[in-house]
């Protein structure tokens, strides 16, 4: 059972993310470099936070054409698990792996604060062990954090049951206050706010237990017990 | 082959809200009292230089290289193609 942390030029989350899989949670990871093809045997995928290409030309675009999003694309239409945290989701959203497009918050600020997310589909692998409507405390980092969908995108949202997290809050001005989708199929989840900063007491004021039901979600999926 | 300077601007669609566009207009320039600005629109502009045999081969070839790499988000962006 292993989970493969992907690392772009300027990610910054992926040894948060490596730290929480392996030493929180005890589950085998490994980091793959951006150019680097990956094995067909991983369990899981996941596109850590950071600055890909310090965000030049849009959040996350230049990183979708990275080398390594065939692979992603290739095991996602698998059904292999695959989640995008803060910049890894503005990467899958640029890569056409999940709809809408992040913008800059309405505050035009970079936000880093604590928040609290509401679940609105716990069908994911990353969602199934919570309750729909449970909060999870968690924080954001971001700049460009403000999810926006067309029309159409929303009503096939909606219809498909799409929306995974939504703010409890207005924060930054994200269309319906949507924090996170996923594809149709629901194996490939993005979100903005980050669940590997929320899941130790030491650094969670509030309460990490909800963060930690959305890794222990997927250890449920991929069947690993810890 | 001739050298040519092509700009594409890219801004947000309308109906997409632009704050900073509206910061620089409401917080900028109507509070100096540039009363005969009535609208801003932000916007990124990327000057490429390119060779092209001809004008309008090089605004088509441009046009392509953005959509094809997403140089614009298209849900939310449009842009402008300018050859010199």
């Amino acid at each position: 059972m292993k989970v493969g942390v992907i690392v772009f030029p300027g990610s910054n989350c992926d040894r948060d993310m490596y730290h929480v899989l392996t030493d929180v949670f005890k589950v085998d990871a490994q980091y793959f470099w951006h150019e680097k093809k990956l094995p067909s045997n991983l369990d899981a995928i996941i596109l850590p936070g950071g600055f890909s290409y310090g965000d030049r030309l849009r959040a996350g675009v230049i990183a979708a054409h990275s080398p390594v999003i065939a692979d992603v694309k290739r095991l996602a239409s698998r059904g292999l698990p695959v989640l995008g945290v803060c910049n890894g989701f503005q990467i899958l959203v640029e890569s056409g792996l999940l709809p809408g497009v992040l913008l800059k918050n309405t505050s035009l600020s970079f936000m880093c604060k604590w928040t609290h997310l509401i679940v609105e589909n716990n069908k994911t692998p990353f969602t199934n062990k919570l309750k729909i409507g449970q909060k999870i405390p968690i924080p954001i980092a971001n700049g460009e954090g403000r999810y926006y969908a067309d029309e159409q995108t929303l009503v096939d949202l909606k219809k498909n049951n799409q929306i995974v997290f939504r703010y409890g809050e207005e924060i930054n001005g994200s269309t319906m206050r949507i924090a996170g989708v996923c594809n149709k199929e629901g194996n490939v989840v993005g979100m903005m706010p980050h669940p590997e900063r929320a899941v130790e007491p030491q650094i969670n004021p509030i309460d990490c237990k909800p963060a930690s039901l959305i890794f222990e979600s997927l250890f449920n999926t991929i069947g690993v017990t810890n | 082959m001739s050298t040519y300077t092509v700009h594409v601007t890219i801004e947000n669609k309308p109906g997409i809200n632009d704050p900073e566009g509206e910061t620089i207009l409401n917080d900028l320039v109507l509070k100096g009292n540039y009363s005969f600005v009535t609208k801003i629109h932000s916007a990124k502009m990327l000057k490429f230089t390119i060779k092209e045999k001809d004008k309008k081969s090089a605004e088509k070839k441009v046009r392509k290289l953005c959509d094809e790499l997403r140089i614009y988000n298209p849900m939310v962006s449009r842009i402008t193609v300018d050859v010199f």
